[in-house]
C-alpha cells in the first residue's frame, strides 16, 4: 500500500506514563510516540490499559506520574477542552452517541468548536448566525457523502444498528477536521463486510485527509493490515514496539496472548 | 393523502434547515398563528368567544405554555431535572413590579426583559449545583430555589413594597400610550411575547446552543471531549431556562392574576408546570404547548362534563367532589403517560404524522 502522504515527524510522545485509581495500576512507566500521518495501533489482552491510554491522551484521564510531548509542548497531562481545540478527536469502545438527536445532528455537534456565533444570535437565527449554520451543514453533509450515510442524516441514531452508529461515530470525530484521531475498537461487534467498511474508512481518512490515527483493536487480521506501527501492553505495561512484523514475532507478545507454561 | 412531502425537493440547505420544511405545515402553522392573532378576536368581537375564554383559558394556556417551555429547555433539552419552576417565575414577577415600581416611566416590555434577566441570574446561582450532582439529588437541591425564594420575598418587605398582606397588584399594561384592559387586549399582549420567545427558543435548539444542551443531556462524558464545557452549557440552559420562567411569571401576575402573593408561586405550581413538560413532551417546544393545554382544559372539561353527568342521571355528587376527581384523573393520566408514551403527546402527534404520510396505505 503506498501512501501518498508521508509518514512525518513525532508529534506525540509519552515519557513513564503512569495511571492508577487507588491500589490498582492501570498503567506503569509507558512511553511511545506517534508520528505524524502514521497509523499507530495499541493493542493487549482484555485490561491491559488501552482505554486508559486513549484517555490519557485527550484528558479524560490525568496521569499521576510521567510527561506528554505534545508537538514540542511538554506537559504533565492534557485536558479534554485543550485537546479538543488542538485537533483530537476520539470515537468510545461503547458507542457514546447523542442518542436523542439525528444523524446530521450528532455530526454537527463534531464542529461546535469551529463555530464562531453566540446563542444571542442563534435565538435570532440571523445575519451571520444563519450563515455559519448553512456553512457547518455543508461540511457536515460532505462527511456524510464521504461515510455514505446519506439516507440516515435524519434518523435519530437510537434508532439505527450498531454498525451504523460506529459509523455515525466516526463522522462526529471526523467533523471536527482531527489531526490526530483516537479510535477506540471500531470494529468489535462488526461483521466482515462491516469491518471491510470501516477499514476503508480509516484508510481514507488516513491517506485522504491526512489523519494521524490511534487505534484500538482486537482483530489481529485488521491490526496487523493497515498499522504502521503497533505498540503491545499487558497489565498497564508495554511488552513491545515495532512493525506488526517485528509485533507478531516477539515472543513477549505470543506470551501475553497465548499465555506461557509455568 | 393529503399529508405528502412528494415532490418537494429542497435544492439548498438553507430551505431543508428551516422549521417547517414541509410545505403543509408550513400552511398549517400559518393558519394557527392567523386565527390565534385575527381570527380570535374577531369571533370575539361576533360575541362568540366570551370574556371569561380569554382570562380562564385562552390567556393562561399561553402563559403555563411559555413556562412549561422554559422548563422544557432545561429538563427536556439540557437534562436537568428543576423543581424550582415557580420560584423563576416569582423573581420574574416580583422583579418585573420593582421595575415598574422604583423606576419612573420604566416601559413594561423592559421591565419585563429586566425581570427576566434577575430570574436567569437566580437561576445561574441555584444551577451551581448541577456541576456536580445530577437526577434526583439535582432536583431536590432546586427544592431549596422554591422555599429559599419564596420565603426571601415573602420576608423581605421591600419586594413587595411593604404591602401588610404580601400582596401585590400588579401595575397597568401601558404601551405607546395604549392600556392594556380588556381581557382580549391581554390576551393579545401575551400573545405577543410568547410568539416571539417561542420563535427566538425553536431558533437556539436548532443551533450550536441547542445541540449542546442536548449533547450534555445524552452523554456528559462524549459531549466534553468534543469540546463542550459542561460548565458553560450547563448554566447557560439554566439562565436561559430561569429567563423564559420569569417572563413567565411577570405575565401570570400582570396580564392573568393581577394581584398576586408570593405564597402564589409555591410548589404546586412548579408540580404542575413539571407535569405539563411530562405529559406534554419532554425535549420539543411543541410539547410544552400541548402539555399546558392538556392541564388548562382538562379540569374545565371534566367539569362539564361532570355537570352533564349529574344533570342526565339526576344525581346528587356532594360539592367538591369535581375536584378530588380532577385530581385522580390527573394522577392516573401521567402514570398513564409516564408508561404508555414516556416522550408525551408530542411524540403521540408525530407517529400520527408518520401514520398520515402514507395513508391510506399502511406502509
Amino acid at each position: 500500500m503506498d501512501k501518498v502522504r508521508k509518514i512525518g515527524d513525532v508529534v506525540l510522545s509519552f515519557e513513564n506514563i503512569s495511571l492508577s485509581f487507588g491500589g490498582v495500576k492501570a498503567l506503569t512507566n509507558i512511553s511511545f510516540d506517534v508520528r505524524e500521518h502514521e497509523i499507530r495501533a495499541i493493542i493487549g489482552p482484555n485490561g491491559a490499559g488501552k482505554s486508559s491510554m486513549l484517555n490519557v491522551i485527550n484528558g479524560v484521564y490525568h496521569p499521576q506520574d510521567g510527561e506528554i510531548v505534545f508537538r514540542g509542548q511538554h506537559r504533565r497531562d492534557m485536558n479534554t477542552y485543550e485537546s479538543a481545540k488542538s485537533g483530537i478527536a476520539r470515537t468510545f469502545q461503547n458507542i457514546a452517541l447523542f442518542k436523542g438527536m439525528s444523524v446530521l445532528d450528532n455530526i454537527m455537534t463534531g464542529r461546535n468548536l469551529k463555530m464562531k456565533s453566540n446563542f444571542l444570535l442563534d435565538a435570532l437565527y440571523w445575519g451571520p448566525a444563519r450563515r455559519e449554520e448553512i456553512e457547518h451543514r455543508k461540511k457536515a453533509e460532505e462527511i456524510i457523502d464521504f461515510l455514505e450515510i446519506q439516507h440516515i442524516r435524519k434518523t435519530p441514531v437510537g434508532r439505527l444498528p450498531y454498525g451504523l452508529q460506529k459509523r455515525v461515530e466516526l463522522g462526529r470525530a471526523l467533523a471536527a477536521e482531527p489531526s490526530i484521531l483516537l479510535l477506540d475498537e471500531p470494529m468489535a461487534g462488526m461483521n466482515v463486510e462491516e469491518k471491510q467498511d470501516m477499514c476503508r474508512f480509516i484508510l481514507d481518512v488516513n491517506d485522504q485527509l491526512g489523519a494521524t490515527i490511534v487505534l484500538i483493536e482486537h482483530d489481529m487480521g485488521v491490526v496487523m493490515d493497515i498499522s504502521d506501527r503497533v505498540v503491545v501492553l499487558d497489565y498497564g505495561k508495554k511488552i513491545a514496539d515495532g512493525t506488526p512484523d517485528e509485533v507478531r514475532n516477539n515472543q513477549n507478545v505470543i506470551d501475553a496472548y497465548l499465555g506461557v507454561a509455568h | 393523502m393529503f399529508y405528502r412531502e412528494a415532490g418537494q425537493f429542497k435544492s439548498s440547505y438553507a430551505a431543508d434547515s428551516q422549521i417547517f420544511p414541509i410545505r403543509q405545515d408550513r400552511i398549517g402553522f400559518g393558519l394557527i398563528i392567523a386565527f390565534a392573532f385575527l381570527g380570535v378576536p374577531l369571533l370575539a368581537a361576533l360575541g362568540i368567544v366570551s370574556n371569561y375564554t380569554f382570562t380562564a383559558i385562552l390567556t393562561p394556556f399561553l402563559i403555563f405554555s411559555l413556562a412549561a417551555l422554559g422548563l422544557n429547555i432545561l429538563t427536556g433539552y439540557a437534562g436537568q431535572l428543576s423543581l424550582g419552576t415557580a420560584a423563576f417565575m416569582a423573581v420574574g414577577a416580583f422583579g418585573a413590579y420593582n421595575f415598574m415600581l422604583r423606576i419612573d416611566g420604566m416601559p413594561i416590555l423592559l421591565a419585563f426583559i429586566l425581570g427576566g434577566l434577575c430570574a436567569a441570574a437566580v437561576g445561574i446561582v441555584f444551577g451551581l449545583p448541577s456541576l456536580r450532582i445530577r437526577g434526583f439529588y439535582l432536583a431536590a437541591s432546586t427544592l431549596a430555589t422554591q422555599f429559599f425564594v419564596v420565603w426571601f420575598v415573602t420576608k423581605v418587605g421591600w419586594f413587595t413594597n411593604y404591602s401588610t398582606s404580601g400582596v401585590i397588584s400588579a401595575q397597568k399594561i401601558r404601551m405607546f400610550g395604549y392600556t392594556f384592559n380588556s381581557s382580549m387586549s391581554k390576551y393579545l399582549f401575551v400573545l405577543g411575547v410568547v410568539s416571539v420567545l417561542t420563535l427566538l427558543a425553536k431558533n437556539m435548539v436548532r443551533t450550536n446552543i441547542g445541540r449542546s444542551w442536548m449533547a450534555i443531556r445524552d452523554m456528559d462524558m462524549a459531549a466534553e471531549v468534543i469540546g463542550f464545557r459542561p460548565m458553560r452549557t450547563k448554566l447557560m440552559a439554566f439562565a436561559v431556562s430561569s429567563f423564559y420562567c420569569g417572563v413567565a411569571g411577570a405575565l401570570f401576575a400582570y396580564a392573568y392574576l393581577g394581584t398576586v402573593e408570593p405564597e402564589g408561586f409555591n410548589l404546586d405550581l412548579s408540580f404542575r408546570i413539571l407535569f405539563m413538560v411530562i405529559i406534554g413532551g419532554a425535549g420539543s417546544i411543541l410539547g410544552s404547548f400541548l402539555g399546558s393545554a392538556f392541564i388548562v382544559l382538562l379540569p374545565i372539561f371534566l367539569n362539564i362534563f361532570l355537570l352533564f353527568l349529574e344533570t342526565s342521571l339526576h344525581l346528587e355528587l356532594p360539592s367538591g367532589i369535581s375536584s378530588s376527581i380532577e385530581l385522580m384523573v390527573f394522577g392516573g393520566l401521567i402514570i398513564f403517560f409516564l408508561i404508555v408514551e414516556p416522550h408525551g403527546l408530542a411524540r403521540l402527534w408525530q407517529i400520527g404524522k408518520e401514520k398520515l404520510r402514507l395513508w391510506p396505505f399502511p406502509h
